[in-house]
């Protein structure tokens, strides 16, 4: 779950002129203490410029003659510039000097959430909006212009590439999975074919899971008549489902997180309408 | 060659242990070597996932070369933040290229193909 876009500062490791430069080692140390903390971190000294700047708040830190930090301010009076001298700290001091700059302010910190949602390459993506028909989590939603966008992507379950596994392009990527080429790599024709052999696996469900659902809770409704029931109906979308979890596609707590079997079909009917709807559109402007 | 000087970007990944640890520290080591000025960034999927605005500063940096992953999912993330690339862009991979290889191709000691260049 996203729940913190804050960005309180942004720190600059000024070695430039004024400054000591600190030698190669110290240098590489305190960077990484801080990136692994979820600070953005600039080197800074003579030569090539910076990122432009927006408009965060500044934390200067160097190693200042006599160890006394310049008092320095903005000349458009826009942020606040705060330094610090760092002369003779170690890694880990340092970062408990850039947290206590920033004191209460809420920051996004490594190991409290994992970046995980799609991101499609629209190099390959066809448009075909099967992703939007298979996400259970309403991650998928259709630009303005009919495309397939990513619209939710807090909505998406840790760990589970599920969509990725059933794209028929193979255009959908999650960076944060370990092998390829779900993870962004190159593909090549032999793993592409993999990946749609995978998907006529899934189709042991009808292609679709919203489909297999509506069709065997049809099937179940004229064998059983009023003994059908939503326990029933979980039962059959756990066994349609199991398949795909024995074989990798979904994780098991995903599985265990999905929508009732009313939900399903609801959200089945709503997300074929959004896509034929969309895909209608682009036929008539086309 | 550009003219004007490239911008390099390092990111560090740190939401999810996917790249190399021994790779992506010895990039940082190395641009910290070269005494060169560089950005860095704790993780660009998870700036990616709040359309962090400063992918579009990035973004708009001439000549970016980028240590990060896959240049498919790196160029992806960027478009999906709604800050595309420019086609003078170069994504070096720490998840399957050498530390040395991609530090002298940040440098230029290595010759760099940028988007462009690979998809022509």
């Amino acid at each position: 779950m996203i729940t913190h876009i804050h960005r309180p500062l942004r720190v600059v490791l000024y070695e430039g002129q004024g400054a000591i430069p600190l030698n190669a080692e110290a240098r590489a140390k305190v960077m990484a203490a801080l990136l692994d903390k979820g600070y953005a971190v600039t080197r800074a000294a003579t030569g090539a410029p910076a990122m432009p700047h927006d408009d965060r708040n500044l934390l200067l830190l160097g190693s200042f003659p006599e160890q006394k930090a310049p008092e320095i301010e903005d000349a458009q009076g826009q942020i606040k510039i705060d330094t610090r001298d760092i002369t003779g700290l170690a890694a880990e001091d340092i970062v408990s000097l850039v947290e206590k700059t920033r004191g209460d302010k809420p920051m996004n910190e490594p190991g409290k959430w994992k970046p995980w949602f799609p991101v499609i390459d629209y190099s390959r993506c066809t448009n075909c909006m099967q992703c939007l028909s298979f996400c259970l989590f309403d991650v998928y939603g259709v630009s303005e212009d009919n495309k397939i966008q990513v619209q939710n992507n807090d909505n998406c379950k840790t760990n589970c590439p599920a969509c990725s596994r059933v794209c028929p392009e193979v255009a959908i990527m999650f960076p944060k999975y370990q092998a390829g080429p779900i993870n962004g790599d190159e593909i090549n024709e032999a793993e592409a074919g993999r990946e749609k052999i995978k998907v006529d696996i899934s189709s042991l469900l009808g292609g679709d899971i919203y489909s297999a659902l509506k069709d065997r809770s049809a099937a179940a409704k004229s064998r059983f008549g009023k003994e059908r029931s939503p326990d029933k109906a979980l039962d059959e979308r756990k066994k349609c489902l199991t398949k795909l979890v024995s074989d990798g596609f979904i994780p098991a707590d995903v599985l265990a997180s999905l929508p009732s079997p009313d939900e399903i079909l609801r959200k089945a009917e709503v997300a074929k309408a959004r896509a034929a709807t969309a895909l209608a559109n682009i036929a008539s402007q086309g | 060659m550009p003219d004007s000087p490239p911008t390099l970007l390092y990111c560090r990944c740190a939401y999810a242990q996917v790249v190399p640890s021994g790779v992506k520290n010895e990039v940082l080591q190395r641009l910290c070597d070269a005494g060169v000025n560089f950005e860095t960034v704790s993780d660009l999927c998870e700036m990616a996932a709040h359309r962090d605005p400063r992918l579009a500063a990035l973004s708009q940096c001439s000549s970016l070369r980028i240590a990060a992953c896959y240049p498919r999912a790196v160029k992806g993330l960027f478009h999906q933040a709604g800050s595309p690339l420019s086609a003078d862009a170069a994504i070096l991979n720490m998840r399957n290229q050498s530390a040395e290889e991609i530090v002298g191709q940040m440098l230029g000691t290595v010759p760099v193909s940028s988007m462009e260049e690979s998809q022509s």
